[in-house]
């Protein structure tokens, strides 16, 4: 079975985000990037899936400039056989997923897998638009992913529960916890990415159908004021009448 | 032209965040110089429908398909995709819920539309352009987005709008047919599992939230973070330690990679404020801390703190909720 996982370059968890002085980009000076969180979970369920099976192939995909190899290493490290990476800044998720869907289709790959969102843009929805305009489910987020020849059945999150859904190969499913445990890089794998394939592509289609003009942070918070703790029902007061939000 | 909502309903019931979304549109259709129709999905009743009106809604669109009870995003798809070139819709606004960002991003593509999610405003229509602000950079941030396609949709942040309630008023509800076909419903699931809610609400749903981390010991301490939320009417949650420890169930966990949350209140106890637990949390209204190390990070994020022990003080607080009950 071939699998292709997407991955995005996002900034480090712990990253303090900053602008450029006129607001209109993310300052990346001396921001650590790494695989975005939730497609660890989505590149090592395609590789055990297919350890699973005994054979079939794992690509990553990337759409970024050449500055993301280093995160692409990293998957091939990992466990990943090959990958693409679509040459191009990503500027929004319709541009990334017409990237996505049409080296999916040349590949003819048979399980798409992405993570829930990437923790920087917040899209959640760049594995919908993938499904759509390949014409094939998916299913948005999966915690849980199992095969059985073409059928998968995944658990699917839900406000409040979750769903059991069984899909036939294609399809597209977008993965978080407690989907795997993710795998990290041994020295072995560190080793052997270095000659796995890894070939840049141009993009194609359309450019983007949204454009950021201007960020901002989140107003400054005012500061904690204390309550003593010997006198904690005062807390439950300002809550009231202060705070008005009980 | 109008403004197409799509509302989630649950047990009949419209679901909070939907009466939010119905208001978003209602309040948009009236800058545009139109109205607001909605499209119903989950299992609704006629009446709680019609009480759509309340949030300004003029008419709604009602397929009596029993099918469209559970979530099934190819027949979801298709029937907002009529309801919307039924309505000639330019503008939809849907919760941002897993349902409603799902089929939204399937819309986009669809109705080549320009989609923006995570959406905490109304939006600005000044100098021709169609401007939303969007929570980015896991609450770090906000991005203001210009949706550039002659066809827009918005997935509203729960919490992020107030739903309006102008008593009296009643929508109508119209039996609409999006003429959906077994195929339409081959992704339905094979079972849907609803949890045990502590008390009844909903995490994602909840305007207060008591959240517990390692602090708290252990779970046969966890009553006393549910007593407090059962005071307050709140739902509960915890860090993500707690939960891979299965002190708490995985949907409970916030954060980074667990459930973003934006209640009016959110009350941490024992929880240190790691920046990963904080993204999932930092856009709460108000958020209150109570930790016995006067350094703990979180201090940082809150509006009210009590440094101390959270087996002497939350009781002393779910006493004091109910003294003022
Ligand atoms: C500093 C910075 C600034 C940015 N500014 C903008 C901006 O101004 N406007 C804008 O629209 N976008 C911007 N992006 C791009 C953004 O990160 C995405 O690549 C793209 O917009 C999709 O993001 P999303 O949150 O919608 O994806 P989601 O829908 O949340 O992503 C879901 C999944 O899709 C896959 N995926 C997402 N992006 C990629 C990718 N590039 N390559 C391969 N797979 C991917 C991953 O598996 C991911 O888990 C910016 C990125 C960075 C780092
Ligand atoms: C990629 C990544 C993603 C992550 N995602 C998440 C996420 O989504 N959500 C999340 O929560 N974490 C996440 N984490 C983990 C995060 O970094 C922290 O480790 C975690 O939030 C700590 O949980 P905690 O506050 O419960 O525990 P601790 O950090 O151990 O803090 C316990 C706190 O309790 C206090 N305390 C102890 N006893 C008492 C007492 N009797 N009374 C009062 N206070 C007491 C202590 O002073 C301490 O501050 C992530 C980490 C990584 C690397």
């Amino acid at each position: 079975m071939k699998f292709l996982v997407c991955i995005s370059n996002v900034p480090d968890t712990t990253t303090k985000i900053t602008f450029t002085p006129d607001n209109k980009e993310f300052n990346k000076a001396g921001v650590q990037f790494v695989i975005n969180p939730w497609d660890e979970y989505a590149l090592t369920r395609a590789i055990e899936l297919k350890e699973a099976q005994g054979s079939g192939t794992v690509t990553v995909l990337n759409v970024g400039e050449a500055d993301t190899e280093p995160n692409i290493r990293k998957a091939l490290a990992i466990g990943a056989d090959d990958a693409i990476r679509v040459n191009a800044a990503p500027k929004d998720a319709w541009f990334v997923a017409q990237q996505i869907a049409h080296y999916a289709k040349e590949g003819g790959y048979d399980v798409i897998l992405m993570g829930k969102e990437s923790i920087d843009y917040n899209g959640f929805q760049v594995h919908g638009m993938v499904g759509e305009l390949l014409g094939i489910p998916t299913v948005a987020p999966a915690m849980k992913l199992d095969m059985s020849g073409n059928t998968a059945t995944l658990e699917r999150e839900i406000e409040g529960g979750k769903e059991i859904v069984e899909v036939n190969t294609p399809f597209v499913a977008s993965c978080q916890q407690p989907m795997c445990e993710p795998r990290i890089p041994n020295m072995r794998g560190i080793m052997t990415a270095r000659t796995k394939p890894l070939k840049v592509v141009e993009a194609v289609g359309e450019g983007a159908a949204t454009a950021v003009a201007e960020y901002q942070l989140p107003p400054k918070k005012q500061g904690v004021k204390l309550i003593d703790a010997a006198n904690a029902g005062e807390l439950i007061k300002l809550l009231r009448n202060e705070a008005k939000v009980i | 032209m109008s403004v197409l909502v799509v509302v989630e309903c649950d047990k009949g019931e419209v679901k909070k965040s939907s009466l939010e979304v119905a208001s978003y549109g209602a309040q948009v259709a009236q800058m545009l110089g139109t109205t607001a129709t909605a499209v119903a999905v989950g299992e609704a009743t006629e009446a709680n429908l019609a009480q759509l009106g309340e949030q300004g809604i003029s008419k709604v669109l009602f397929d009596n398909e029993p099918r469209l009870k559970d979530f099934v995003n190819g027949a979801y798809t298709k029937l907002i995709a009529a309801a919307a070139d039924k309505e000639q819709a330019k503008v939809i606004v849907l919760a941002n819920s897993n349902i409603g960002a799902s089929v939204g991003s399937r819309l986009a593509v669809r109705l080549k539309a320009s989609l923006a999610t995570n959406v905490v405003e109304l939006p600005k229509t000044d100098g021709g352009q169609f401007t939303v602000k969007r929570g980015a950079f896991s609450g770090k941030a906000f991005a203001d987005v210009v949706l550039s396609g002659e066809r827009k949709i918005i997935a509203v942040k729960k919490n992020s709008i107030e739903a309006q309630h102008n008593g009296g008023q009643t929508a109508q509800v119209e039996s609409f047919s999006a003429q959906l076909s077994d195929a339409d419903f081959a992704d339905a699931p094979k079972q849907v599992i609803m949890q045990d809610q502590a008390g009844g609400i909903l995490l994602p749903e909840a305007d207060k939230v008591v959240s517990g981390g390692r602090g708290m010991k252990g779970p046969e301490n966890w009553h006393l973070i549910e007593d407090l939320a059962k005071a307050l009417g709140a739902a509960t949650a915890c860090s993500k330690p707690v939960s891979d420890v299965d002190w708490r169930p995985h949907h409970e966990h916030v954060g980074q990679t667990g459930i973003t949350v934006s209640p009016n209140l959110y009350i941490a106890c024992g929880i240190s404020g790691a920046i990963q637990h904080l993204a999932g949390v930092n856009s709460s209204k108000v958020i209150v801390v109570i930790n016995k190390d006067p350094e703990a990070p979180f201090f940082k994020a809150a509006d009210y703190g009590i440094v101390g022990d959270v087996f002497e003080v939350l009781p002393k607080l779910t006493q004091a909720v109910k003294e003022l009950n």
